[in-house]
């Protein structure tokens, strides 16, 4: 792949993006965790959020076993019941990307492979963009990169965007998840100048955290990122996927942020094409409330396998 | 990748000293970079399931007699009226109609008790009553929520989140005020009027009640009230509350009906003051009738507010804020942020993110857990709703409503906006009291300011900018009772709340709230 370089004068000026009023987010936030989602909505929400589902093991103590466990997992979620999709992708680090691939040949789930000096992102140029190389080549068919938070906060937009436009070009055909890792930037209007970067700098999803760092995943930071997927939209015609990751964990907060998705940006990213979520335990909660729906009472943990 | 697009995207922040003969040619960009692809939003690829709050746990009985002297009574002309639910059109209850004999003997009533009992009583011991009703309102939230959505037609999102819980804050707020009268005015002597006579309209009806009832008790006073006719049953219940709360008889009467029942409370002459909320038609009246007389007075009238969007706001927050400013309640709100006016350089962007969050908003059964919008209050609000409308579309603004749809039965309304409106239109000059919001476009501070005090109204306004000095420097120059920084349609007890001009005068809330109801 050739690596673009951008002229400074085609850069957009990220010094001055739209300000959000944190207040009035939460506010926004409240309203979609009162929405009421019974009976068939739910069942019919709960599934969307479990073919949404990136399975997730980034671990040093990673090994094989785990990953091929995982994989099964990911294609066999509970077979007791009927109708169930599989999860959208597996989630390892990029020397498990082959053996993933191997594992779930013939799925249709996705690999996904963290890189760019995952969870810290303080490395050279050079690194990340050999370890994304090196993801792609081993097969990986998405790529969840880290920004530079450091270059970030220290005002260097341009440094920031340029690294992702260039990780962009390395990652070929795959999509590109940008991990802005929030809980690190502090601000709601870091929060939205952040996402306005990597959407404009070639990103295919932008994405909350990378689960190491508290907070992960929140719904105020969810709703800006999406606020600026739609201000794209608007002006572009062009859709961007969202990916919240870490911290989500039961049925009924997944429920949530799909309402979140349903009413700020619609029926076009009710898909898993659009929208993802990075977890390890939300699927066995939704596969509980789905027995449960099924069954009419809760089983216990123990029907469901932990992998 | 669209590096050449984001440069025209991001030109207008680059270049801020732009000759002022170009502006057109800068709406017309900004026009051509909103594509025109929209997103599809509240249809049903995944629409949500039918959530409706139960009602089985509620007390309602078939007829309702008029509370005077502690006890429900039947009205001396044996009349009554039929209250319906405006979502279903359903009769719910029949209501005693009172006529000039009975508001006589409910102020009667009033002054017995203020004479002989509830100005002697200590003012620590008037606290605990007023805690008890309270405690009491909260502990029926759930019936009271239900028994307001079924009704006057507000979700039951609203009455059960925002309505009764303010209106048991109100009671408590006042209560505690009670044994501190001296210490919130020092050396005044504050002392209570006597009987004060209070008419409350049909958009909030027990919070109206909570407004007029907790701080003239609080003050000593006895009450002889008057709840809409469209909308008695909360008040009604309230009655029925306040007699298990063991409130010496008398203190508080509630007297149903309609104009008439109004005018004889105004009207009679041992009341010491009138405390109104409603049109300024019959403010205006009011104020004629009392005229001469010791009666005191304050009113709560209407608004037309201005909700003031600058080029600097938060933009998605203050879409937001333009939704909760007018299509709260189904915009039967006094301080209803019903003029919108967006600064041109973000009006194409606001309107089109408006629209959208327009299609998300859901009409419907107001007992639905989901419903954003619930039923008009009668037929009649109804049918001066679509005046207005038809009244819009004839002068020319640009109509738009939403596309969802609504019950074949009972009183609903779409969303509505008539966009380009100018300021000599009727529907920005007047108020409809419903779901209809004006939008107007201006270039300048200046410009705003004078638009949005162009009207003879003054109760609230709304401001949406980044900028602190700016905020500072609209609430001194608009002439509004309340103003709304970066957030609309909030309410606490703590704040005093009145107009200015046309809509009324006296402040309710607050430690503003006691002056009214006292003598000093």
């Amino acid at each position: 792949m050739q690596i673009q370089t951008i002229s400074p004068q085609a850069r957009p000026d990220f010094s001055k993006t739209p300000t959000i009023d944190q207040v009035g987010v939460e506010e926004r936030v409240a309203r979609f965790q009162t929405r009421s989602i019974k009976k068939e909505s739910k069942v019919q929400g709960l599934k969307l959020a479990l073919s949404m589902i990136d399975l997730t093991t980034l671990e040093g103590k990673d090994t094989e076993g785990k990953v091929k466990q995982l994989c099964y997992k990911a294609a066999h979620l509970h077979d007791v019941l009927q109708g169930l999709p599989t999860v959208a992708a597996v989630c390892v680090y990029p020397t498990f990307v082959k053996l993933a691939k191997k594992q779930l040949e013939g799925t249709g789930i996705k690999v996904a492979s963290v890189a760019t000096a995952f969870p810290s992102g303080q490395s050279t140029r050079k690194v990340k963009i050999s370890d994304t190389h090196f993801a792609v080549e081993n097969g990986a068919d998405e790529v969840d990169m880290v920004i530079s938070r450091g270059e970030f906060l220290e005002g260097n937009y341009a440094y920031v965007f340029d690294e992702i436009a260039e990780v962009k070009a390395a990652c070929g055909d795959a999509r590109l998840k940008v991990i802005l890792e929030t809980g690190e930037l502090s601000t709601l209007d870091n929060v939205r100048r952040a996402s306005e970067i990597a959407i404009y700098a070639g990103a295919d999803f932008i994405k909350t955290s990378t689960g190491k760092i508290s907070p992960a995943a929140t719904q105020p930071v969810t709703l800006v990122m999406l606020e600026t997927i739609r201000d794209y939209y608007y002006k572009t015609g062009k859709m961007v996927g969202m990916k919240p990751a870490g911290g989500i964990s039961t049925a009924k907060i997944a429920l949530q942020y799909l309402v979140m998705l349903r009413e700020t940006l619609g029926d076009k990213w009710l898909t898993n094409e659009w929208y993802r979520f990075g977890a390890s335990s939300l699927a066995n909660d939704i596969l509980m409330q789905l027995q449960k729906e099924q069954d009419g009472v809760y089983q216990s943990g123990d029907y469901f396998s932990k992998d | 990748m669209g590096f050449i697009k984001a440069e025209i995207i991001f030109q207008k922040t680059k270049s801020p000293s732009r000759p002022p003969q170009r502006g057109g040619e800068k709406q017309r960009t900004m026009k051509k970079i909103i594509n025109k692809k929209t997103l599809s939003l509240g249809n049903s690829k995944w629409a949500y399931a039918p959530s409706p709050e139960s009602t089985s746990h509620i007390n309602l009985k078939k007829q309702y007699e008029l509370f005077i002297d502690g006890k429900f009574v039947k009205p001396s002309s044996g009349k009554y009226f039929d209250t319906i639910n405006p979502a279903t059109e359903e009769k719910l209850s029949s209501i005693a109609d009172a006529d000039e004999k009975d508001v006589d003997k409910a102020v009667k009533a009033a002054r017995k008790a203020y004479d002989k009992t509830w100005s002697k009583l200590p003012a620590k011991e008037r606290g605990k009553y007023i805690y008890r009703i309270a405690r009491l309102l909260q502990e029926r939230a759930r019936e009271f929520s239900v028994i307001e959505t079924m009704d006057g037609g507000k979700s039951i999102r609203e009455s059960r989140d925002i309505d009764i819980p303010l209106a048991a804050n109100h009671f408590f707020y006042y209560a505690g005020w009670a044994d501190k009268l001296e210490y919130a005015f020092p050396n005044r002597k504050p002392q209570a009027l006597g009987v004060a006579g209070q008419i409350i309209p049909w958009n909030f009806p027990l919070l109206m009640a909570a407004w007029k009832i907790a701080p003239a008790l609080a003050t000593g006073n006895t009450v002889v009230l008057k709840p809409a006719e469209t909308t008695s049953l909360t008040a009604l219940k309230l009655a029925e509350l306040i007699a298990d709360s063991g409130l010496p008889d008398g203190v508080v009467n509630i007297v149903t009906g309609a104009g008439r029942t109004g005018a004889a409370i105004v009207n009679h002459p041992d009341i010491d003051k009138i405390a109104f909320t409603g049109s300024t038609d019959v403010g205006k009246l009011i104020q004629k009738a009392i005229a001469g007389t010791r009666k005191k007075a304050t009113l709560e009238l209407g608004g037309k507010a201005a909700n003031i969007i600058f080029e600097d706001a938060p933009i998605d927050q203050a879409v937001e804020g333009i939704v909760n400013g007018i299509f709260f309640n189904q915009g039967h709100v006094c301080c209803a942020g019903s003029r919108l006016f967006v600064q041109e350089g973000v009006a194409d962007v606001v309107i089109r993110k408006l629209k959208d969050r327009l299609e998300t908003l859901i009409v419907g059964n107001p007992l639905d857990k989901n419903t954003d919008i619930g039923a008009i209050n009668s037929k009649q609000q109804l049918a001066t709703i679509n005046k207005y409308i038809e009244i819009g579309k004839n002068e020319g603004a640009d109509f738009y409503q939403s596309k969802c749809s609504v019950p074949s039965k009972g009183y609903f309304c779409r969303p509505t906006l008539f966009l380009n409106a100018s300021q000599s239109h009727r529907v920005v000059q007047e108020e409809i009291f419903g779901p209809v919001l004006t939008v107007q476009t201006f270039r300048t501070v200046e410009e705003v300011i004078e638009k949005a005090n162009n009207i003879p109204y003054g109760l609230s306004a709304g401001v949406w900018t980044d900028k602190g000095s700016k905020i500072f420097n609209m609430t001194n120059k608009l002439r509004a009772g309340v103003i709304w920084a970066n957030t609309y349609n909030k309410f606490d007890p703590t704040s005093p709340f009145g107009g200015y001009k046309e809509s009324g005068f006296g402040r309710e809330g607050g430690l503003h709230g006691l002056m009214p109801y006292l003598k000093f």
